[in-house]
């Protein structure tokens, strides 16, 4: 996509002139600049968004993230309307291309997309309003301050004069862009702060809503791919008599994707099916070579985090004071290990991706979450210029992480490239779960002291695989997400206190999985408060509110305290707690446990208290946590990736047992109310829910658990 | 391949395909309706769920076959304009994330309250077993389900 208006509107389908501003990004620390199209091309650059209005005084936003669940289909709209002054449904979201030249970082990941635009927005779209508020004015007469704008409507007050913005464009587009338009104070939202219902509610309910599966064009074939099961590695050789003799399979063919810095190959059967597809895949014989790559099992990638963690001391993440000294010579230390597992992403929809490579361009639809990525990778891998690369996105049918990835689209292009048609690779069930990446699994060591009911040591190691290394990160330094999940404040507390890194390395390829590392480390920071609480004789949300000199937290302990009835607890029911902090927000959860009759522990009741500063749409934040909160059950109840000579073991769900509508707990979910800036909401909501669930198991039972997954059946 | 003679969504049709062929494949490459999902392949999930005359199946693994001379009913045919108790529910309790697993979901649950228009908790989790959400939406679902019940017995609607 080009910035200038014609191919707006060819884009858009919209009709007419259209008033068109969008905003930019300087490099150097510099507010975002709000330009109109025809000016934008002076720019050229870092185009976040844009809002178009045409004659008939429809609203398109471009956005250029992904939706995947998290609801920015109806989070943007919900922002524009507030400050553009029109209804909800006039306005209608169009997804970007991939292009970071004109939008800026892409990836929907990091719970950013609200976080990192609503300011720009929201300026945007009051820039907007008040352009066509002066065209309205100008074009009667009259004072602008006897204006203002309503439905989609500029009005004159003191005569009712009424004009459509649709009217106002032509002459709005040829005024000045204003600087500093006032925005709404919070008191004067009449849609932001409010519960919404989703814009693309209705299209998932009738079958109509158009994920990467979904897509077809014409002439596609259908392709399904044998990789090598160990992760990476190359085709040695293979036999392809049978799946060629299955009715509709047209070719076979060698393919490869990039896996960060090697490649895995495949052989990739190619029909006018997915049926036949898959039915020629499984008919292929394949020997592979997969020297090089060391067949680990799970067993032996623990043994050698806990020996690490035994014998050495790591790449140091953080020191204040010398915990060390404190823990030689304390009378009595804890010293405890942690563990936590491999996971897969199991996004509902398998991963899958369309590609339809042509002499003068390659054009990739699919469900992506880092369009602009799989854009620049692919021109580089296949030496295309990245203009020639376009880069759909779809809807996701999940995302969590993997999807961010750019192996999928990358293999579907080479395919498509060696056949000369476009083609749709489908990924089974199968394929997906035991192809990774996954989210790295930890071991912890923590040590700690406490003395007159206050930690006066803590020291933690961690021992994982660094997933930044994958983009370039620095081996010689330590994971930078190493405290990802523990609370900031805690740092100006706990006067001697060490986090360190130690070195961890396995060929599995592993990658972001939602709330990323705070997913694990949670559970182990958050568990050895809980047993430093313990040591010291104290109520685990007194002895953390004595750790967390900070209004704001104390406010949601506060809260947390009120809804869950922590203080007037009774016997027989074990209560626990936990708050992590993750990509600018907080959330702090209560679970409360109990036996039942037969003796079985049964989960009573999850209270999530979330404190996101500035927000969109509560409705929303509350499905993420209860989702978050599923999601987090499942990983620390259910299901983890093991592996065995080097092999996932876990093929499908009936081994990889996902959470089912028959293991949910009630949760009760509140929001803090506060003037704070955004923080993110698709991922904070996870972190806290596995320790807040075994210190509540502890608090019952007297029971550690210090290892995850475990089962609910045997505690 | 075989003529595989059968309505689906109301309209007769004659598929010409390998009747081993699992008829979700045959709804969504041969018929081209794309709103039935695959998930598993192996009737683990519940994302590929239709109606065969009136029945909940798992169309991963039914053979095309099976349904020769019989009726299907996709998530495209459940109703005319998106507006089964259902779906009203689904919309007003704005149940999907993603989305990607609630055609099954949907299909699911409309059996469900046509067996037992007035079910409880443990009914609606003992149907909805079957169905993985991994957006993790099944408190909602359980919330929407309940108030399509009260939707069908409002309009005496009950099919």
């Amino acid at each position: 996509m080009t910035v200038s208006r014609r191919n707006f509107l060819k884009i858009s389908g919209m009709a007419g002139a259209v008033f068109s501003l969008g905003f930019y990004v300087p490099k150097h620390g510099e507010g975002a600049k709000i330009v109109k199209a025809a000016e934008a091309e002076n720019f050229g650059v870092e185009m976040n968004a844009w809002i178009h209005i045409d004659t008939s005084g429809k609203v398109t936003i471009f956005s250029h993230r992904a939706e995947m669940g998290q609801g920015v289909y109806q989070a943007i709209p919900q922002m524009v309307a507030e400050e553009l002054e029109v209804n909800l449904d006039e306005v209608n979201i169009v997804f970007a291309k991939g292009d970071q030249k004109k939008y800026g970082n892409q990836i929907t990941g990091g719970s950013s997309t609200v976080r990192g635009s609503y300011k720009n927005l929201l300026n945007l779209s009051a820039t907007a309003r008040e352009m066509l508020i002066q065209a309205a004015a100008a074009n009667w007469n009259v004072a602008k301050a006897d204006c203002y704008a309503e439905a989609g409507h500029v009005i004159h007050k003191p005569s009712g004069k009424k004009a459509n913005y649709g009217e106002l464009v032509v002459d709005a587009s040829k005024l000045e862009t204003p600087k500093n338009v006032v925005l709404k104070k919070r008191s004067e939202y009449k849609l932001i702060g409010k519960p919404m219902l989703r814009q693309d509610t209705k299209l998932k309910t009738n079958g109509t809503a158009t994920f990467g599966l979904d897509k077809q064009i014409p002439g596609m074939l259908y392709a399904a791919v044998e990789r090598n099961p160990r992760l990476r590695g190359k085709v040695k050789s293979f036999d392809d008599s049978a799946a060629r003799k299955i009715p509709g399979v047209k070719y076979v063919v060698k393919t490869r994707m990039g896996v960060f810095n090697t490649y895995r190959e495949g052989v990739a059967v190619v029909a006018d099916s997915t049926w036949a597809a898959l039915q020629g895949k499984k008919a292929l014989k394949v020997v592979w070579d997969d020297s090089g790559f060391e067949h680990l099992s799970t067993d032996e990638i623990y043994k050698r985090q806990r020996e690490a963690l035994q014998t050495q001391e790591g790449l140091s993440f953080k020191k204040q004071g010398d915990p060390a000294a404190i823990i030689a010579q304390a009378p009595k230390k804890l010293d405890v290990m942690y563990e936590t597992p491999y996971q897969y992403h199991s996004c509902m929809e398998p991963l899958n991706c369309v590609a339809h490579y042509q002499p003068d361009k390659l054009e990739i639809w699919g469900p992506i979450q880092a369009p602009d990525w799989v854009q620049d990778y692919i021109s580089k891998e296949m030496n295309i210029p990245r203009e020639k690369v376009i880069v759909n996105m779809t809807f996701l049918g999940g995302g969590f992480g993997r999807k961010a990835f750019m192996d999928y689209p990358h293999e579907a292009s080479v395919i498509s490239k060696e056949v000369g048609a476009p083609i749709q690779v489908i990924w089974t069930r199968e394929d997906d779960a035991t192809q990774g990446p996954y989210r790295p699994g930890i071991t912890y060591r923590c040590e700690g002291v406490v003395d007159n009911g206050e930690i006066s040591a803590f020291k933690v190691k961690l021992a994982g695989q660094n997933v930044s290394h994958w983009q370039g990160g620095k081996k010689d330094a330590p994971n930078r997400s190493a405290s990802e999940g523990f609370l900031k404040p805690y740092f100006d507390t706990i006067k001697n206190l060490s986090i360190q890194d130690v070195p961890f390395e396995t060929p599995i390829p592993t990658m972001w999985w939602r709330s990323v590392y705070a997913s694990t480390n949670g559970f182990a920071y958050e568990s050895f408060l809980d047993e430093l609480a313990v040591e010291a004789g104290k109520d685990p949300l007194t002895f953390r509110r004595e750790h967390l000199k900070e209004e704001r937290l104390n406010k949601l302990i506060d809260k947390m305290e009120d809804v869950s009835g922590w203080k007037n607890r009774k016997a027989k029911e074990g209560y626990g707690t936990a708050i992590t902090e993750c990509f600018a927000s907080t959330v702090g959860q209560v679970v409360k446990v109990s036996r039942t009759a037969d003796g079985k522990l049964k989960i009573d009741h999850v209270w999530a208290v979330m404190d996101c500063g500035w927000y969109v749409n509560p409705d929303t934040i509350k499905a993420q946590i209860e989702g978050s909160i599923v999601m987090a059950l499942g990983a620390a109840t259910h299901h983890q990736v093991t592996f065995k000579d080097g092999i996932p073991v876990d093929k499908n769900f009936y081994s990889y047992q996902l959470p089912r509508i028959t293991d949910i707990p009630p949760i009760d979910i509140y929001i803090m109310e506060n003037d704070a800036d955004a923080g993110g909401v698709g991922e904070p909501g996870l972190p806290a829910f596995a320790p807040a669930l075994t210190n509540a198991i502890f608090d019952l039972t007297g029971k550690r658990i210090r290892k995850l997954p475990f089962d609910m059946a045997t505690v | 391949m075989a003529i595989i003679k059968c309505n689906i969504n109301g309209r007769e049709q004659s598929l010409d395909v390998d009747p081993q062929m699992p008829l979700l494949w045959a709804i969504r490459d041969v018929v081209g309706l794309k709103g039935t999902k695959y998930g598993c392949g192996v009737a683990q999930c519940g994302a590929c769920t239709v109606h065969l005359n009136g029945e909940a199946v798992r169309s991963c693994v039914t053979k095309v076959s099976r349904i020769s001379g019989q009726k299907v009913v996709t998530i495209e045919g459940l109703s005319a304009n998106n507006d089964h108790p259902v779906q009203r529910a689904w919309q007003e309790i704005d149940v999907p994330q993603c989305g990607y697993c609630h055609s099954g979901q949907i299909m699911s649950a409309a059996v469900l309250l046509r067996e037992n228009p007035n079910p409880t908790d443990e009914d609606i989790d003992t149907a909805m077993a079957g169905n993985i959400c991994r957006c993790g939406t099944y408190l909602r679902i359980r919330k929407a389900i309940h108030l399509a019940a009260g939707m069908d017995r409002k309009v005496g609607r009950n099919e």
